[in-house]
Parts: structure tokens; C-alpha cells; sequence
């Protein structure tokens, strides 16, 4: 297995006219080709700055940040345009990085028709369940075909069941579509059905307080069944412990 | 459908036309009362016109160039309301560009903007001269700043998290505003549309008291000059007619561009 994103020792410090802000300080993991790696951490913790790092959109103030390929970032919002069709909304990372070929095209209509949004795809988002909205929203990532998944928050604009639908839906077509991915939340439970491995942040300034790989009697689990394995409420219980949260 | 639908639907269906059917009638009154009490004398026909002399003066078009000026007043607003709109939309862009520069013109923008305009009349003939261009710019400086504001305050409104999601694909700043920024902020754009044909018909309207060469403007300050009050009075209510249809063409306009967007 190869590596395609490593932390090393990296910090971030926001300068805001108020004063600054350390968000991420001394981080240090890796990923691999063609693992889901979800990063829990409580609220504020520098989570989003992380994905902000990955993606390019910062530039960390201390060690660095590397990485192979292209990325592909999917909002806790799905930020589908109102004024465009599904279909032209999955294009627009397309025809932004100019590259809506027919080739690529066709690989786009192929995603909408396997993901259960062929029918839809000449509707507006409007006219969509938050469900499909999210998916429609993945495929868009999907469709520039990055090296890399970044999620942020993903499915915490939906409601409980549609949640756990949704999570179970992109969780089969990140491994059917073999892709790398980097899933945040702040869903403890969430983290773990998803992910082949966990990274648990401590508050902010955001630093990795552990490691987990969660292994299962069923190693094919979808996120649903894992979450039913007698072994996922002791990794819960011990992130829940490590997290230590006050309220 | 349902009974209780159908009945639902009959009586706002009925309702609408109860209130078309009292729109008409107040104007059809109107104008018979008009008619009538400047007929038996109550009001001076000679200070307020009446709907046939109205009626008469627009029949007597060949005579007085009653098309003429319409023509010329509907030139001068729609070349005013282009460039408006255009020299509007480009300065704004420039300064949703550059954050820098906006802040150094908000103070000018503001200043400009609470300055009554006509205060430039005098300033505007000297410069461009008494004709036509003089009437344009009086109507570009009366709708433009308003469309800079309007149209700058629209597009630094566009929802950050659509600008990120495009700048994640590694939208530049041009893609940002092509792709996210002008296309939400076309409401704003219509509105402001709708805002300026009225502007900028004050603007022309205006120019033509000042300069004084054609147009409907122009009817109306000659004919209240010569004390011809049927000119004045046919000038404006053709320009309240105007001013309406104008108002339509927006309103179509907006119809047009929106439906063509949502379908691709
Ligand atoms: N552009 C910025 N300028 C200044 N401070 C920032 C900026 N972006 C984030 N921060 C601050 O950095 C810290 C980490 O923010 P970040 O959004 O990465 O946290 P998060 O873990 O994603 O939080 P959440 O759980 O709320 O999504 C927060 O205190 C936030 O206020
Ligand atoms: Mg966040």
C-alpha cells in the first residue's frame, strides 16, 4: 500500500484582525491508497482547517502537508445550484477545470444512472429528497474523478434516517469506486461504521490523540451492520472517554 | 379535484375578476367625470384639458409631431438605460474585484449618491452640449450610482459556501463570478432593472426640461409655456403609458432570462 497524504508536524495559526488563532498544532498521520480515514474531534477543534490544508485552500503556518493527486472536497451543504438542472449541476467541476469532454460526460451520466439519479437528472435540485440532494452532491465530486475524497460534515444536514441511509450509500460507492477518502464529523458513531481507520482529535488546538483501527468480525460490514457488532460500542465508549466532553 | 377544491378555485377566480372589473371602472369613471363636469362648465377646460381635446390632440399627431417626440424620449431612455445598465454591471464587477478599491470609493459613491443630480443640469449642457447627449447623461447620472450599489451590494452577497464549493474545484476569480456571483445575483439585477427604467425616464424627462429641444419633456414644458394645457396633459399621461409599457418590457425580459437558465 502507498501512501498518498502524509502530516508532518503541521500547525495552523488563523491571523484575524481580533487576534489569532491556533487551530491545528503539531499534526502528524498518513493515509493510504484507497483507505477511508474519518477524523473525529469536538466541535472547533481545527477539523475543517484540516480538509482546508488537504485541499490547498491553506497554507499551513508550520511543517508540511503532502500529498499526490488531485482532490475532490464535498460540503456539509450540498450547494447544489437552484438555477441549474442535477445534471448541469454535476458538470460544474467539469467545465470549470475545462475538462467537459464527451468521454467524461458519459462517465457522469453513467454515475447519475448507477446512483438511482438517471431519472432525476434533468430536474432541478428542488424537486430532490435531501437524500438524492447529498448524492447528487457526491457525484459532482465524483465526476472530476480525484485522487482523493474530502468530506466534511457530509451527512449533518439530513435527518437521523437519512442520514444513516445516506452514510451507508456513499460508504458503498467510495469502496466500489476504490477512492481514498478523508471523512470528518463530530459523530462518534458516525466515524466509526464509515472509516478503516479513525483519527481522534483533542479540542482546540486541534492534535491527534489517537489512532484507531477498528476491526470487525466482518471486515465487508456496510456502515449499518458495524454498527450492530459488539465491538463497536467499546470503540465508541473508548473515543467517547478519550474525547472527554464537559457539558 | 375535490368539491370543496373546485368551489376554492371558483371564488378566487371570481374575486380577481370583481377587482379587474372595479380597476376598469374607476379609470372609465374617471375620465367620464372629467369629461362630463368640464362639459357643463364645473371645472375650466382651459386649466385642466378634457378627455376629448386629450383624445384630439393625439388624432392631430401629423400636425403637432406627436410621434416624433415619443420617439425621441424613447431613444434617449433606452440609450440611457443601456449604458446605465452596462457602465452599472462593469464598474460594480470591477469593484466586487477589487476590495482594495472599493473602499476607496464608498465615501465618493455615497457622497454622489445623495447629490440630487439635476444640481448637474447646468454643469452637463456646458460639457456635452445642449441636445440629446445632454439629455442621456443627465439620465446615466441619475441611474448609475444607484446601479453600482445596488449591483456590488448584490454580488458581495452571493453565498459564501457556493464560492467555495466552485473555488474547490479550483474556480479562479473570473469562474467564481461567471459560475456563482452574476448568476445569483440576477433577482438583484431585475430589480434594479425595474428601479432604473423609472430613474432614468426621471432622468430624461428632466434633461428635456433643461434642454429643451424634443421630446415629451420637452411638450410639456413648451406646452405649458404657450399655456396649452391639452398638450400637456396628452404628453403626460402618453408618458405614464410609457413608463408602463417600459416597466412590461423588464418585467418580460426577467420572464425570458430566468426560464432560459433554469432549462439548461
Ligand atoms: N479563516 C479563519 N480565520 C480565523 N479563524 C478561523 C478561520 N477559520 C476557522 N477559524 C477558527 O479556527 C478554529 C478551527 O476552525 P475549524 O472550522 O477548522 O473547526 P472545526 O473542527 O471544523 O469546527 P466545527 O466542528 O464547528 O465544524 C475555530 O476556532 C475557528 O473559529
Ligand atoms: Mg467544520
Amino acid at each position: 500500500m502507498s501512501k498518498i497524504l502524509s502530516f508532518e508536524n503541521v500547525s495552523l495559526t488563523y491571523q484575524a484582525e481580533n487576534g489569532e488563532v491556533n487551530a491545528l498544532n503539531n499534526i502528524n498521520f498518513s493515509v493510504n491508497e484507497g483507505e477511508l480515514v474519518s477524523v473525529i474531534g469536538p466541535s472547533g477543534c481545527g477539523k475543517t482547517t484540516l480538509l482546508s490544508l488537504i485541499a490547498g485552500l491553506e497554507q499551513p503556518t508550520g511543517g508540511r502537508v503532502l500529498k499526490r493527486g488531485t482532490t475532490g472536497y464535498m460540503l456539509q451543504r450540498d450547494n447544489l445550484l437552484n438555477w441549474r438542472t442535477i445534471r448541469a449541476n454535476v458538470l460544474i467541476g467539469l467545465e470549470i477545470r475545462k475538462m467537459k469532454a464527451p468521454e467524461n460526460e458519459r462517465y457522469v451520466d453513467s454515475l447519475l444512472a448507477m446512483y438511482g439519479l438517471g431519472d432525476f437528472a434533468d430536474k432541478i435540485p428542488a424537486q430532490l429528497s435531501g437524500g438524492m440532494r447529498q448524492r447528487a452532491a457526491l457525484i459532482r465530486t465524483l465526476a472530476v474523478k480525484p485522487d482523493m475524497l474530502l468530506l466534511d460534515e457530509a451527512f449533518s444536514a439530513l435527518d437521523y434516517q437519512t442520514r444513516l441511509v445516506v452514510a451507508d450509500d456513499v460508504h458503498r460507492i467510495l469502496k466500489r469506486e476504490k477512492k481514498t477518502a478523508i471523512i470528518v464529523t463530530h459523530d462518534i458513531a458516525e466515524g466509526i461504521s464509515m472509516a478503516d481507520r479513525v483519527v481522534v482529535l483533542t479540542k482546540r488546538p486541534g492534535t491527534v490523540l489517537e489512532v484507531i483501527v477498528p476491526a470487525f468480525a466482518n471486515p465487508d460490514a456496510t456502515p449499518l451492520a458495524r454498527r450492530e457488532d459488539p465491538a463497536f460500542r467499546a470503540y465508541f465508549n473508548r473515543i467517547w472517554k478519550g474525547l472527554d466532553v464537559n457539558v | 379535484m375535490s368539491e370543496a377544491r373546485l368551489l376554492y378555485l371558483k371564488q378566487i377566480k371570481r374575486r380577481q375578476r370583481w377587482i379587474r372589473f372595479f380597476q376598469f371602472s374607476a379609470l372609465i369613471l374617471t375620465v367620464a367625470l372629467w369629461e362630463i363636469l368640464a362639459r357643463v362648465g364645473f371645472i375650466d377646460s382651459f386649466l385642466m384639458s378634457q378627455p376629448t381635446r386629450v383624445w384630439r390632440t393625439i388624432s392631430n399627431f401629423q400636425q403637432n409631431q406627436l410621434f416624433t417626440h415619443i420617439g425621441v424620449t424613447l431613444l434617449e431612455t433606452v440609450i440611457g438605460f443601456t449604458a446605465g445598465v452596462a457602465l452599472g454591471i462593469l464598474t460594480a464587477f470591477i469593484l466586487w474585484w477589487s476590495d482594495f478599491l472599493s473602499r476607496v470609493a464608498e465615501p465618493y459613491l455615497v457622497v454622489f449618491n445623495a447629490l440630487p443630480k439635476i444640481a448637474l443640469g447646468p454643469i452637463i449642457i456646458i460639457w456635452v452640449g445642449a441636445g440629446m447627449q445632454a439629455v442621456i447623461v443627465m439620465a446615466l447620472a441619475i441611474s448609475l450610482i444607484v446601479t453600482i450599489m445596488e449591483m456590488l451590494a448584490g454580488f458581495k452577497n452571493a453565498d459564501p459556501e457556493l464560492i467555495k464549493m466552485v473555488k474547490t474545484f479550483g474556480a479562479g476569480r473570473l469562474q467564481t463570478f461567471v459560475k456563482i456571483v452574476f448568476p445569483s445575483s440576477l433577482p438583484t439585477l431585475f430589480n434594479c432593472l425595474k428601479i432604473n427604467i423609472g430613474l432614468t425616464l426621471v432622468g430624461v424627462i428632466a434633461g428635456e426640461f433643461l434642454v429643451s429641444r424634443a421630446g415629451l419633456g420637452y411638450l410639456i414644458v413648451f406646452g405649458g409655456q404657450v399655456f396649452q394645457m391639452d398638450l400637456v396633459m396628452t404628453s403626460v399621461i402618453i408618458l405614464g403609458i410609457v413608463a408602463a409599457l417600459l416597466y412590461r418590457l423588464v418585467a418580460l425580459l426577467e420572464w425570458v432570462v430566468l426560464r432560459m437558465l433554469t432549462v439548461n
